[in-house]
């Protein structure tokens, strides 16, 4: 029939004018700033610096050296090392940046810097809700504000900071037996009675 | 009372004028009218943007603006504000005395349409004894104005819409004028007023509307097809179809004179859907005898309101036609139709009452109009296209 599917069309149309006052479902849209979709795990937005305990000045895992400023394609990050060292989480002495800057307007969110970081110390972070009057230091980043705790990090990424987490506790362990042993074998040494040095011939094969 | 209410307005406009003196009265009421006309629809016209774009959204599953104000309603109001503190930005090569007239003559003349426009009973700017030809005329400055802005603006996607909106108007106010005539040749006159007083009376409780005869209803519905192309509303949208020519002739305005072009389309459409109800719908008459209490100009309101609900849901529905099935739907089928509406309004004028006389019209409508339409449907025989070196 002529027209048929013109009022075909228009019964559809009705159809879902109607159903979207009765169901809820039909209306898909997100209300953004009141509602937000669940974040999936993988998500990422722009880096930030992670830190053990509680004092983000003490924990800081960075060490300044410098990979991921090298790494980074389009040059966002700066880092000035520091001249001293302060003892890290474990209390070992590290140095430290004594400035570390990233300029998200620049960071292209690449996680080139995540991937080459050899100490764990950036990570992708999740938030995107980063609007600000301010275009050039409003998104310039420094070291604090850069700053977050690694519970914050488990709480983002729950799978990946785990795996970190077990990666560097084998990592200190095995640091820490490699020391105790040697700890142990220097105890052993000094507790043994000097044996009397044995006389080498000269040109002796070398080891 | 309800005699009262219905003429209210015409009581309170000669309360207004007895402050005045004689000599001065007719000025003043024709100002009084022109106020009260430039108040009302542009109202209407803001109301009608909220209700588009929430129809429109809930169509589309959507909730539709519902930021500023309660269920959005101030967002004409954000609008306005929007496009009255935008930059007016001119193109350097644009005639630039045409490109600022272009926008004033285009709402200039969707507001004189409303002059012969009855709203209500006695609600009439003017009585012209030619109102319908003053309607059309008046409408056809639109199409003067389409062109103006389109070629002052000096841009080929401006000129293009301006073509494609000349090309449509001019083919479709044929029809438009057409099934008009039908409706002239039955009443008798071409006085707006005189055509609806004929339409508001009753047998029983039944409305004689115009819409309720075999030439009527065809008429109606030629007249509403016609009118859609005429206010370049979705499917006839071609003129400023956003995916091909952005927004066709108003493309180069910004600001106000954007908002104005917007004014003066929904104008625009007001206008021929209050002609289409002045025609058809029998105006500002009651659909039944028992409901004349309710006033008159609520009546009319109403049906343009339908009307309006109508377009919009037409809008949210059809995708846009192509340039050659809108020629060929003007030319081939509205045309012709229209021309035998002509036909069927004399042989139901000269026929004597009775079910015969249905069955005759209907006849004679109804066996043109399947016979176009497959001939309509019959051309489209598409080739698959094949590409020399594209593959």
């Amino acid at each position: 029939m002529f027209g048929d599917g013109i009022l075909k069309g228009l019964a559809e149309t009705a159809r879902n004018f109607f159903g979207s006052y009765r169901s809820k479902n039909r209306l898909t849209t997100i209300q953004y700033p009141e509602e937000r979709l669940p974040q999936i795990e993988a998500a990422r937005s722009f880096p930030f610096l992670v830190y053990d305990g509680a004092d983000w000045q003490q924990g800081m895992r960075c060490v300044a050296c410098q990979i991921c400023e090298k790494e980074c394609p389009p040059k966002c990050i700066l880092i000035k090392k520091s001249a001293d060292k302060k003892p890290d989480a474990t209390g070992k002495l590290q140095a430290y940046p004594a400035v570390f800057d990233i300029d998200i307007s620049v960071c292209m969110s690449c996680q080139i810097c995540v991937e080459v970081c050899p100490f764990d110390a950036i990570k992708m972070d999740v938030d995107y809700d980063l609007p600000t009057a301010d275009r050039f230091a409003g998104l310039l980043l420094d070291k604090q504000k850069l700053s977050k705790s690694n519970q914050y990090y488990h709480q983002i990424h729950p799978t990946e900071a785990a795996a970190v987490d077990a990666a560097l506790a084998a990592e200190r362990a095995a640091a820490a037996a490699k020391a105790k042993a040697a700890a142990d074998a220097a105890a052993a040494k000094a507790a043994a009675p000097a044996p009397a040095p044995q006389v080498q011939p000269a040109g002796g094969e070398p080891r | 009372m309800t005699q009262t209410l219905d003429q209210i307005f015409v009581i309170a406009k000669a309360w207004l004028l007895g402050y005045l003196p004689v000599a001065a009265r007719p000025l003043a009421s024709a100002v009084l009218c022109v106020i009260a006309i430039v108040i009302t629809f542009p109202l209407l016209f803001a109301i009608t943007t909220w209700l588009e774009r929430k129809g429109l959204g809930r169509i589309q599953n959507r909730l539709g603006p519902n930021r500023t104000g309660p269920f959005g309603l101030f967002q004409p109001i954000a609008d306005a504000i929007k496009s009255l503190t935008k930059e007016d930005i001119v193109p350097l090569t644009a005639d630039h005395a045409v490109h600022f007239l272009a926008p004033l003559l285009l709402v200039a003349a969707a507001f004189l349409a409303y002059a012969v426009l009855p709203v209500g009973r006695n609600m009439v700017l003017v009585n012209l004894n030619a109102g319908v030809l003053f309607f059309f005329a008046v409408g056809s400055v639109v199409e003067l104005s389409v062109f103006m802005a389109g070629w002052s603006s000096r841009s080929k996607y401006s000129l293009l819409g301006a073509m494609r909106a000349i090309a449509q108007m001019i083919s479709y106010e044929v029809p438009l004028v057409l099934a008009t005539v039908a409706v002239i040749m039955q009443a008798g006159s071409l006085s707006t007023v005189d055509i609806v007083n004929q339409q508001a009376t009753y047998t029983h409780t039944l409305p004689h509307w115009f819409v309720f005869t075999p030439w009527g209803f065809v008429g109606f519905v030629l007249f509403m097809i016609a009118a859609t192309a005429e206010s370049n509303r979705s499917p006839f949208d071609l003129p400023e179809g956003e995916s091909e020519i952005i927004a066709g002739y108003y493309i180069e305005y910004s600001g106000f004179k954007f908002a104005l072009f917007f004014l003066g389309e929904y104008l625009g459409m007001f206008a021929t859907s209050g002609m289409a109800i002045t025609l058809f719908l029998g105006g500002w008459a009651a659909p039944f005898s028992f409901l004349t209490w309710i006033p008159s100009y609520v009546w009319f309101f109403l049906k343009l309101l339908a009307l309006i609900g109508f377009f919009i849901w037409i809008r949210g529905t059809l995708p846009r036609l192509r340039m050659d099935q809108l020629m060929n739907l003007a030319w081939e089928f509205v045309l012709p139709m229209a021309l035998l509406n002509m036909l069927v309004a004399g042989v139901w004028h000269f026929m004597p009452h009775g079910l015969l006389r249905w069955l005759v019209c209907t006849a004679i409508v109804a066996i043109p109009c399947i016979l176009l339409a497959a001939g309509l449907k019959r051309k489209k025989k598409f080739q698959v296209r094949t590409y020399q070196f594209a593959e």
